[in-house]
């Protein structure tokens, strides 16, 4: 056993030896140890080297709230940085590493950095990376090139490279009342809200539930805490109603009682058991919140306060009682209030000497006399430490009298020799989640801690928490916290009884002892008292600038130990109250979340596919995909060897010379029915409907309130008060909405009722001089010649026996037909209408030829109404009614936007033979060093099988008084520049005779 | 934040869309008063306190709801169909 190592006591089992490794070198522990327990107990006391001074630290505290042993823990290729070393539960093959040294921990280069402690004070990076203003040096180039070097000595562990194989669950739970927290409080608020019969969740971050019960060394009802603890959490543990949730991490409480909690599941273990996830992300619902989160014990502020072997008491006792190691042989405690006495009383019982009590206060009372006289310590009452000694390990202190009052030191220095020294500089209430959740803290002068606020949400706070650091308050206030949280009413039963040390609660308002040599405030961030000073000169006076400025409480603790201190020492500068400078109010997560565990199983590509029912027989057919939205769509199907160009030309020039066939499932379909759905109709669309002939169908636009264009698309009546409604792909969501909203919240007596169809039919558009041929030659039941199927009529028939509803339209500008057939026979009636081509040589054409076949026609899609266009600038202005009032009506004629400078839909021919690029800018000189004031912009351009010659729709200002003229498309990033002659946007069969048959 | 749907029971905000300040009126359809219009396409109002909102219960039912939120607590104080009809309150 080893010499730190107490016989007896903890609840580790000696019998069984644990083996890992801390920086190469092999230790042993035994379960139960943390990293920091067993390496204490291996007479380690270099932990990790300080942010910026790269300076020796030890173990400052046993629990979460741990700010110098942070540790990097490997397993295999996975490397996990910053967790603090009293946090890992060892395990065998446990491997961890330290950080932020070079090359060892023992002999770190980076510690140079201490002597030249001043250039790295508080504001270090503001006042450096400005640069030299004078000199060869001058700019900021120099310094960026240091700031790599300089970003590399300062810092915290290293993130891992390699893939996380970890796998993560994310859980959500709802109950009655949550606990927070598993000591005296939180166990009995949990039992008594258990025996009411609620729903309840117990979550505490340690792996053992108990809190200060596993080391306080009290007895409560007669038996040693840590027992009551243990036979408590058993009852708990055989109820159906109860939820233990050790390990676990309430990290976030947000609106609607509903808290975040990250469970380490299997970070203890050496591996998985089959199903076990790494971590499970907790999202918690909770009827009511009880809060026993506990406190902090604060550190003092005094010369040296860092050194290895500085402590805090609370966590001494908690070594010595909880895991049987004894920080130290010879233990010196300072202290300004009672709580550290019992520690003293603790360590002394396990073995080791007290050399000193030294307390601030002058006034000491004979209960606090007596703990020091159990612990056979010399009471130095009325004194400070102003120095330590010693290395990487503390070998003395020296002492000073005294002044609590005036904080002024007097008399001769006096040497003690220790290696251990225990600090307390009193406690500060976990309020973290209560701050959280809605309000600001309020200081007790008494207590001097900030105390919770009044819940701004359904929560009740017990122990410690609340500023009642006794057992046996934290035992009444628990169960009555448990009551009240499961709707009860308490029972008069009797409460456990507490034995304990005496004490007062409320220190002296003792935080910093002013000597010379550095007192650090935050020791993770290496702010001293010194920085927060020189922040107050510097003009820093609010305490938000002076965190953001000295980082003090912004490393990886989040200032757990040092938000109190540094705020009374800023206070001090300023002359003002602390509850005048007031504090920063706490964000979650309380502590760090892993990003796996939050992402859970959704990671990888986490977009849903939306796939057309002829999705397979494109793929089998020689389909390239192509991804719009969320939907995949043909863009060519390519034939070996052919470019894309080559792909699309050919099926283009098929299409306008036979026939071509396209999916068009996707366009947004919506069932608009009921009594009132062509006024509905009229009031959406800019033209009418309600004068649209059953059987047929009309091209709408639809503007948005601010008379914008907003979507388009074809509109068929089905029946005097059915209409199918079509929209863009893009936009079917978007309009589905805007329907609703008008329908819900704006004219509620309309009898209307929208449904989007999208997913029900399946949609093949065919067209080409041949379209009709095909279709004769496999529709039954109707005929399709130009007396029944008209320009925009309607037919129902059957293609291989299954009804399709067929309207003729065209946005290929050849005559062209849309046949709609029930989705689950898309790819059965697709068959049959190649099969009924093959004779006209019917080609399956993509995206790619559908846009060149629209350009040439200079239709417009999402590419033209982007948001910023009108139905003026795209010439729809004809579809503007005039009889009737529509959405969009009354603000389509503001000034800005009739305004004679607007862009407008014209089309473009390169002159010089070359293919253009969408985003490309039209000028009217050119000069490639220097472009010129753009006129517009290239919305979509295709090489045109019809014309020839490579074209684009642009939006061009002035637009339609620019036909006929000679322009410049400018487009330096791809370096295209070049002469096109401006045209109308109807390229091709402008009079549109070849649709209309 | 949950918001109770009078259709679906308290739901999780994830699941709604909020679709505007439910303050504004929308002037008569043929109405030509442009300040009038402009107030409602363009004036929101950002109380810091009790506000009336639209929500959709897009990923739902898909109805309008008129909501009551406090935009500093976040409390939901009532909700019902924005075409009328049943209403739901709150006060915690």
């Amino acid at each position: 056993m080893s010499p730190r190592r107490t016989e007896t006591g903890g609840r580790i089992d000696r019998l069984r030896t644990i083996r890992f490794t801390f920086d190469g070198a092999p230790y042993t522990g035994h379960a139960g140890d943390t990293l920091a327990s067993a390496l204490l107990a291996n007479g380690v006391t270099l932990f990790g080297r300080s942010f910026k001074y790269h300076r020796p630290r030890g173990l400052l505290a046993a629990g979460v709230e741990e700010p110098n042993a942070l540790v990097t823990v490997l397993r295999g290729e996975v490397r996990e940085p910053n967790i603090a070393a009293t946090m890992v539960e060892i395990y065998d093959g446990l491997v961890a590493v330290s950080q932020n040294r070079t090359p060892a921990l023992a002999w770190d280069i980076g510690a140079l950095n201490q002597l030249g402690g001043k250039l790295l004070s508080a504001g270090f990076y503001y006042k450096t990376f400005m640069g030299p203003v004078i000199g060869p040096l001058k700019g900021t180039r120099f310094w960026m090139f240091c700031e790599h070097f300089i970003r590399r000595a300062a810092g915290l562990g290293k993130a891992g490279t390699a893939p996380d194989p970890s796998r993560y669950e994310r859980m959500n739970a709802f109950c009655d009342v949550l606990v927070v927290g598993s000591g005296p409080a939180g166990l009995m608020a949990a039992k008594a809200a258990a025996d009411q019969g609620a729903r309840v969740i117990l979550a505490d971050l340690e792996a053992h539930f108990g809190g200060s019960a596993n080391w306080s060394g009290e007895t409560i009802d007669g038996m040693p805490a840590a027992e009551w603890a243990q036979r408590t959490v058993a009852q708990l543990g055989g109820n159906d109603n109860v939820r233990l949730l050790p390990r676990t991490t309430v990290w976030g409480y947000y609106d609607g009682n509903t808290l975040a909690a990250l469970e380490r599941v299997t970070d203890h273990k050496e591996a998985p058991a089959k199903g076990e996830p790494r971590q499970r992300y907790w999202a918690i619902r909770a009827g009511t919140v009880v809060l026993a989160t506990g406190s902090f014990e604060r550190p003092l502020v005094f010369p040296g306060n860092d050194r290895p072997g500085v402590m805090l008491a609370h966590a001494a006792e908690r070594y010595v009682n909880e895991y049987g190691v004894l920080p130290g042989q010879r233990i010196a405690l300072f202290t300004n209030n009672d709580s550290a006495y019992r520690s003293a009383v603790a360590l002394k019982k396990a073995g080791a000497t007290i050399v000193a009590i030294v307390d601030v206060r002058a006034d000491v009372s004979n209960d606090m006399r007596r703990l020091a006289g159990e612990a056979e310590a010399e009471l130095l009452d009325g004194h400070a430490v102003v120095a330590t000694e010693g290395g990487k390990a503390l070998t003395g202190l020296k002492v000073q009298r005294f002044d609590a009052i005036s904080g002024a030191l007097s008399g001769d220095a006096r040497s003690i020799h220790a290696d251990s020294l225990l600090m307390s500089g009193g406690w500060s209430p976990t309020i973290h989640l209560a701050s959280q959740a809605g309000a600001k803290a309020e200081w007790d002068p008494a207590r001097q801690a900030f105390l919770p606020p009044k819940p701004t949400q359904r929560w009740i706070g017990a122990g410690a928490f609340t500023g009642s650091f006794s057992t046996a308050e934290a035992i009444a206030e628990g169960r009555a916290a448990g009551v009240s949280a499961a709707g009860g009413t308490a029972a008069p039963a009797a409460l456990p009884i507490v034995e304990a040390a005496p004490g007062d609660p409320d220190p002296a308002p003792v935080f910093e002892i002013k000597a010379k040599g550095k007192s650090f405030v935050d020791f993770q961030h290496d702010v001293t008292a010194e920085d927060v000073r020189l922040a107050h000169r510097e003009g820093f006076v609010s305490v938000e600038h002076l965190k953001r400025y000295t980082t003090l409480g912004m490393a990886t603790d989040q200032g757990k130990n040092s938000n109190v201190p540094g705020l009374a020492i800023m206070a001090e500068a300023l002359g003002k109250p602390i509850p005048e400078v007031g504090t920063t109010r706490f964000r979650p997560p309380y502590t760090a979340v892993s990003i796996g565990s939050l992402a859970a199983e959704r990671f990888g590509d986490l977009k849903p596919e939306r796939l057309t029912p002829m999705h397979d027989w494109h793929i089998a057919n020689g389909a390239t995909m192509y991804s719009a939205g969320l939907w995949y769509r043909p863009m060519i199907y390519g034939l070996p060897g052919e470019t894309v160009e080559q792909a699309y030309v050919r099926e283009a020039r098929a299409t306008r010379e036979s026939a071509g066939i396209v999916d068009v499932s996707t366009l947004g379909k919506i069932a608009v029915q009921g009594p009132d759905a062509a006024e509905f109709l009229d009031r959406v669309y800019t033209n009418m409907f309600s004068t649209l002939a059953v059987g047929k169908a009309r091209y709408g636009l639809m503007l948005r309130e601010d008379g914008l264009a907003f979507d388009d698309g074809t509109t068929w009546r089905l029946g005097e008060q059915e209409f199918l409604m079509t929209t863009t792909t893009a936009n079917a969501g978007k309009v589905m909405q805007h329907l609703e909203y008008f329908l819900d919240v704006i004219w509620p007596e309309l009898k209307v009722t929208v449904t989007s169809v999208t997913d029900e039919w399946a949609g093949a558009a065919i067209g080409g001089p041949n379209a009709r041929a095909i279709l004769a030659a496999c529709v039954k039941d109707t005929a399709v010649d130009n007396a029944t199927l008209p320009f925009m009529g309607i037919v129902h028939g059957r293609i291989a026996g299954v009804p399709v509803m067929i309207c003729r339209l065209s946005f290929s500008g050849e005559m062209a037909f849309e046949v709609y057939s029930g989705a689950g026979y898309g790819t059965h009636v697709w068959e049959a209408l190649i099969e009924a081509g093959q004779p006209f040589g019917l080609v399956t054409y993509g995206l790619e030829a559908l846009g060149t076949m629209r350009i040439e026609k200079g239709h417009v899609t999402g590419a033209e109404i982007d948001g910023r266009t009108t139905a003026r600038d795209l010439h729809l202005d004809w579809m503007l009614s005039k009889k009737k009032p529509f959405i969009g009506s009354a603000m389509m004629d503001r000034e800005g936007l009739i305004a004679p400078d607007r862009l407008e839909l014209v089309g473009l021919i390169a002159l010089d033979n070359r293919p253009l690029n969408g985003g490309g800018h039209i000028v009217e000189e050119l000069d490639e060093d220097n472009p010129h004031d753009s006129l517009g912009h290239i919305t979509a351009c295709c090489y045109s099988p019809a014309l020839g010659k490579y074209i684009a729709l642009a939006l061009v200002k002035g637009g339609k008084a620019r036909h006929g003229t000679r322009a410049f498309v400018s487009d330096p990033l791809r370096n295209r520049f070049g002469p096109v002659e401006i045209v109308s946007n109807h390229f091709y069969d402008p009079d549109g005779s070849r649709m209309h048959g | 934040m949950l918001i109770t749907c009078p259709y679906c029971g308290p739901r999780d905000v994830i699941e709604f869309t909020y679709q505007g300040d439910g303050n504004r009126e929308r002037p008569q359809p043929a109405s030509q008063d442009l300040d009038a219009w402009n107030a409602y396409v363009y004036d929101r109002l950002n109380p810091a306190g009790d506000h009336n909102e639209i929500w959709q219960h897009s990923g739902g039912c898909r109805a309008h709801l008129r909501v009551v939120r406090n935009t500093i607590t976040h409390e939901i104080l009532s909700t019902a169909f924005a075409r009328g009809g049943h209403k739901t309150e709150s006060r915690s």
